[in-house]
């Protein structure tokens, strides 16, 4: 971590010539007498991405975004400015914008700077610089050509490699001062089949916190062009998806999305503070069946989704939301956790410098349960077996959400018989985890492509699960 | 609260010129980086955004964004950068960063600049800027009065997540090496509210909101807190619907979800790429005969108006549907290189599209539904534009006898998008102009809802 402090000192402070004083500087126009909270977030990201298309190297695409947010809080209220300039006087200026929120009067002091302590989850390198231009499009012309030779109803591949190198550094008011440098890279293959005039398409990726050299290993990368191929002739053989209510069984792994929608939303603190989710005031709760624990980790090496410390400067951590079945806690930032009375729970987040942080999740999965997978399987007798997504969204304060199966198949019999079309599927979050009636043993995180969207704001995910049973969950196909 | 209104209305906003003047800069780096054409596009926005919870105000937000885009073409291979840092240094630096991505790229014959003949000549005044002089006091007056306009719209509303007043100001630049150079400026202002209603059974949630190139055409805050209130409070006591086949009303703001999905699927990208449930279709009835689609980009105040689309081509009025015959594909300058036709100046979106048909209003439209589905609202991803399959989770009324009986949620609505625009049976007189798509309520023949 004290790497990550001098690198983001060396990327954000030094070029403008800002030094430990300048910061004091800022919170002396930042910390009015009303001021409870105040923090400065540095950030300079670099991000490139390459797209293949057609067999041809048809894009890249390379960007750099840098600026500093300023943030005053005064009860409830929170006053915000930025700058996309990190020089002093856009940061005097920023910081007497955002304590406009405040009443005015003499400022108070900074204490004394403190390093803070985060995690060491990944390396502080830069993905962009962490292999040659020439080996990055060699790889997505592997990946095309392994796609391509699978199957001659192969017609279109799209393959997309990015990175980016996000290095920030969090001032607060209290003194703190904290530093994370971000690798992430993410390789996506997208695959459309055709048969007699029948187009299908099939999807995968993977991702996380470390070099491009990883996608290189375990054949990971032509793992995903035969995963895309395989995804798309299965669509090619499906029938219309069914429509009603009925068991599904959900696979391991992606299909952990239902967890993100149907209960992550609904236990971040800002809605429960507010009361407008579906789930304030139900700690202690059973919310779930007994076989469901499910935690929000931050803390997992390499992940998606992982953090060593928020955007807040609070380390990760793995934060039990529901255990054997009972509410046991939310989600927190360091404003709801201060006015929710409890810790923060390292989940403060935000898309940028130009954004304002919020509760957020990182990584969201459920726990092993007692279940054999093929038994959970045999126990159905006419339902769904959904084992691949796309996206899901939820409405917290009516707790209903939907996710997308982009791969499914009926269960007949306790058996798995034809693959079926993509459907939503709709729920209600504070019950559908009651009708969880198996748990598998099998527990898998998602190989790294989550991205969570709210108020507008984009953030980094992963979630996980084991294969599970829901006794009754809405499907939305057309064959009534 | 009066130190920060000077950064409200783009005091500090820079002038055209200057980006114009940097935008050249670029374009001659470029040119003495090896590149044999290049392209830059600017913008720089300001605003203001002011939300209130409970009578007080919950967030006061000032945004300053720039951001400059670079894309360089080394003969028929091409490469982009960005960036919002815009000292000399770093717009070498991105510009050298975009040839280096051109290397690498391949010699692809449909890349380049938008074809000289086809780019605009003439920028009419679209009446696009009007700032909106509006302390932060002021604003948060706006709000509250939204707020509570909704808490008085019904008892049951309990709260509101926030009300919501916001104003920005932002000009983009766009030039080529073929001599384009154009400029808009714009403004956007708005109002939102959402509002929480609570009964025994729990709660819902629902908005309104108002958005304008002038802020004399917005909605009054009391009127958009009013409707955000009505909206919520006749959520409460929402039950389930039985699985079925039946008729289907989408309101005009889930209309405009529908209509995007028809124009992605005849949108260039989506085309050349064969990856659309539209391919090949120029000419043919994709919708029935009353349905009329026209395309208006130098609407003045439009929210989507624009002289130029974002390759410099001009922007004229055009026809996309007639008597539910597709006229025109949607192209940019590489999409038509693809298919082998011209650019129609869609690089960027369509500019004030126009859904037209009857003239019955969303009454009139329940009547001739007499029993069926209105959808207030959609969750989830939307169609499938390989193969038109559409399947979302949505929340409304049950309707009988052409009047509203009851709210309903937690089902979903499912079909193909092919099928759904052959059988669209009416469009409502009801037209939502707050976007690109301007649309009337949609009222499908049938769609299979999943529920009990
Ligand atoms: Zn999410």
């Amino acid at each position: 971590m004290t790497e990550s402090l001098d690198i983001a000192r060396q990327t954000l402070l030094a070029p403008a010539g800002l030094d430990d004083a300048a910061l004091e500087q800022a919170f002396d126009r930042l910390l009015a007498p009303s001021v409870d909270a105040a923090d400065l977030y540095f950030q300079c990201t670099r991000s490139e991405s390459w797209a293949l298309e057609d067999g041809m190297i048809k894009q890249g695409t390379h960007s750099i975004d840098q600026g500093v947010g300023v943030r005053a809080i005064s009860g409830e209220k929170t006053g915000f400015a930025y700058s996309d300039d990190i020089v002093l006087p856009a940061l005097l200026e920023a910081s007497g914008a955002a304590r406009a929120i405040a009443r005015s009067g003499q400022s108070r002091g900074l204490q004394v700077w403190q390093r803070g302590h985060g995690l060491d989850l990944y390396p502080p390198l830069d993905p962009v610089e962490s292999m040659p231009d020439q080996d990055k499009v060699d790889l997505l012309r592997r990946v095309d050509a392994e796609a391509r030779r699978i199957d001659p109803r192969v017609e279109q591949v799209f393959v997309n490699l990015s990175g980016s190198h996000d290095v920030v550094l969090v001032a607060d008011g209290d003194g703190r001062l904290n530093a994370d440098v971000r690798p992430l890279v993410r390789l996506n293959v997208r695959v459309q089949v055709e048969h007699n005039g029948r187009r299908e398409s099939g999807n995968a990726g993977a991702g996380g916190r470390y070099a491009y050299t990883r996608f290189l290993e375990d054949d990971l990368a032509l793992g995903l062009a035969r995963e895309a191929v395989r995804q798309a002739l299965v669509n090619l053989e499906a029938d219309e998806a069914p429509a009603g209510t009925m068991p599904v069984v959900l696979g391991a792994g992606w299909p952990g999305i239902l967890l993100h929608e149907a209960i992550g939303h609904g236990l971040e603190g800002d809605f429960n503070r507010k009361g407008t989710s579906a789930f304030a005031g139900r700690l202690g709760d059973r919310v779930a069946s007994e076989y469901c624990t499910v935690v929000d980790d931050g803390t997992l090496t390499d992940r998606r989704g992982s953090l060593n410390v928020d955007d807040e400067g609070e380390p990760s951590q793995c934060t039990t939301l529901i255990e054997n079945g009972i509410l046991k806690g939310y989600m927190q930032d360091r404003m709801n956790a201060r006015l929710m009375g409890v810790s923060p729970t390292g989940n403060g987040r935000r898309q940028s410098y130009a954004h304002l942080p919020m509760p957020r999740m990182t990584n969201t999965y459920m726990l092993a349960g007692p279940h054999d997978p093929e038994d959970i399987v045999r126990s159905v007798d006419r339902g769904l077996y959904a084992v691949n997504f796309g996206g899901g969204q939820v409405d917290i304060t009516s707790g209903k959400f939907v996710f997308s199966a982009s791969e499914a198949y009926l269960i007949e019999n306790g058996k798995v018989t034809r693959p079926v079309k993509g459907a939503t599927l709709i729920g209600n979050g504070p019950d559908v985890l009651t009708r969880v009636s198996m748990v598998g043993s099998d527990m898998e995180l998602d190989s790294g492509i989550g991205t969570c969207g709210k108020d507008g704001q984009l953030v980094p995910v992963g979630v996980g699960q084991p294969t599970l049973k829901v006794d009754a969950l809405t499907v939305g196909g057309t064959r009534g | 609260m009066n130190e920060i209104v000077e950064s409200v209305n783009g005091a500090q906003l820079a002038d055209e010129q200057r980006l114009i003047a940097i935008g050249q800069q670029v374009l001659e780096e470029a040119r003495g980086q090896g590149a044999s054409a290049a392209e830059a596009s600017i913008s720089v926005g300001t605003g203001l955004s002011v939300s209130v919870r409970r009578g007080e105000v919950d967030t006061l937000e000032h945004e300053r964004d720039r951001s400059l885009a670079v894309v360089v073409y080394m003969g028929q291979r091409s490469g982009a950068a960005s960036t919002a840092d815009f000292s000399p240094r770093s717009l070498q630096a991105t510009v050298a960063a975009a040839c280096s991505i051109a290397r690498y790229t391949s010699e692809d014959p449909a890349r380049g600049l938008a074809d000289p003949a086809l780019l605009a000549t003439d920028f009419p005044d679209l009446d696009l800027h009007h700032p909106w002089p509006l302390s932060a006091d002021q604003a948060i007056e706006r709000a509250l009065a939204a707020e509570a306009s909704a808490r008085d719209a019904d008892s049951r509303i309990s709260d509101c997540d926030s009300a919501t007043v916001t104003t920005g100001e932002g000009i983009r630049v766009y030039l080529n090496s073929n001599g384009f150079v154009g400029s808009r400026r714009g403004t956007r202002h708005g109002v939102s509210c959402i509002a929480i209603a609570r009964d025994d059974a729990g709660m819902q949630r629902d908005y309104w909101f108002s958005v304008a190139r002038s802020a004399d055409e917005l909605e009054s805050p009391a009127d958009v807190g009013r409707r955000a209130g009505e909206r919520a409070a006749s959520r409460l006591g929402s039950r389930r619907l039985q699985t079925g086949r039946v008729p289907v009303l989408y309101t005009p703001m889930m209309a405009r979800g529908v209509i995007g999905q028809f124009l992605g699927a005849i949108s260039g990208g989506n085309l050349y790429r064969k990856s659309s449930f539209l391919l090949d279709r120029l000419g043919e009835q994709v919708f029935p005969a009353h349905v009329q689609m026209q395309e208006h980009p130098h609407r003045p105040r439009g929210l989507a108006s624009a002289a130029f689309d974002d390759e410099g081509v001009a922007t004229r009025d055009c026809t996309v549907v007639e008597d539910g015959r597709l006229q025109t594909y949607l192209l940019d300058s590489y999409a038509g290189r693809r298919l082998g036709r011209q650019s129609t100046g869609h690089a960027g979106g369509v500019h004030n599209l126009e859904v037209r048909s009857g003239d019955k209003d969303f009454t009139q439209l329940l009547r001739t539904m007499d029993s069926g589905l209105v959808v207030t609202e959609l969750m989830g991803q939307g169609g499938n534009l390989v193969t038109g399959d559409y399947s979302r989770g949505a929340a409304g009324f049950w309707v009988e006898n052409g009047e509203i009986a009851y709210p309903v949620e937690e089902i979903t609505v499912a079909g193909n998008l092919r099928d759904m625009f052959a059988g669209l049976q009416a469009v409502g007189a009801d037209r939502d102009e707050r976007g690109s798509i301007i649309t009337g309520s949609l009222l499908f023949e049938q769609m299979t809802v999943a529920g009990k």
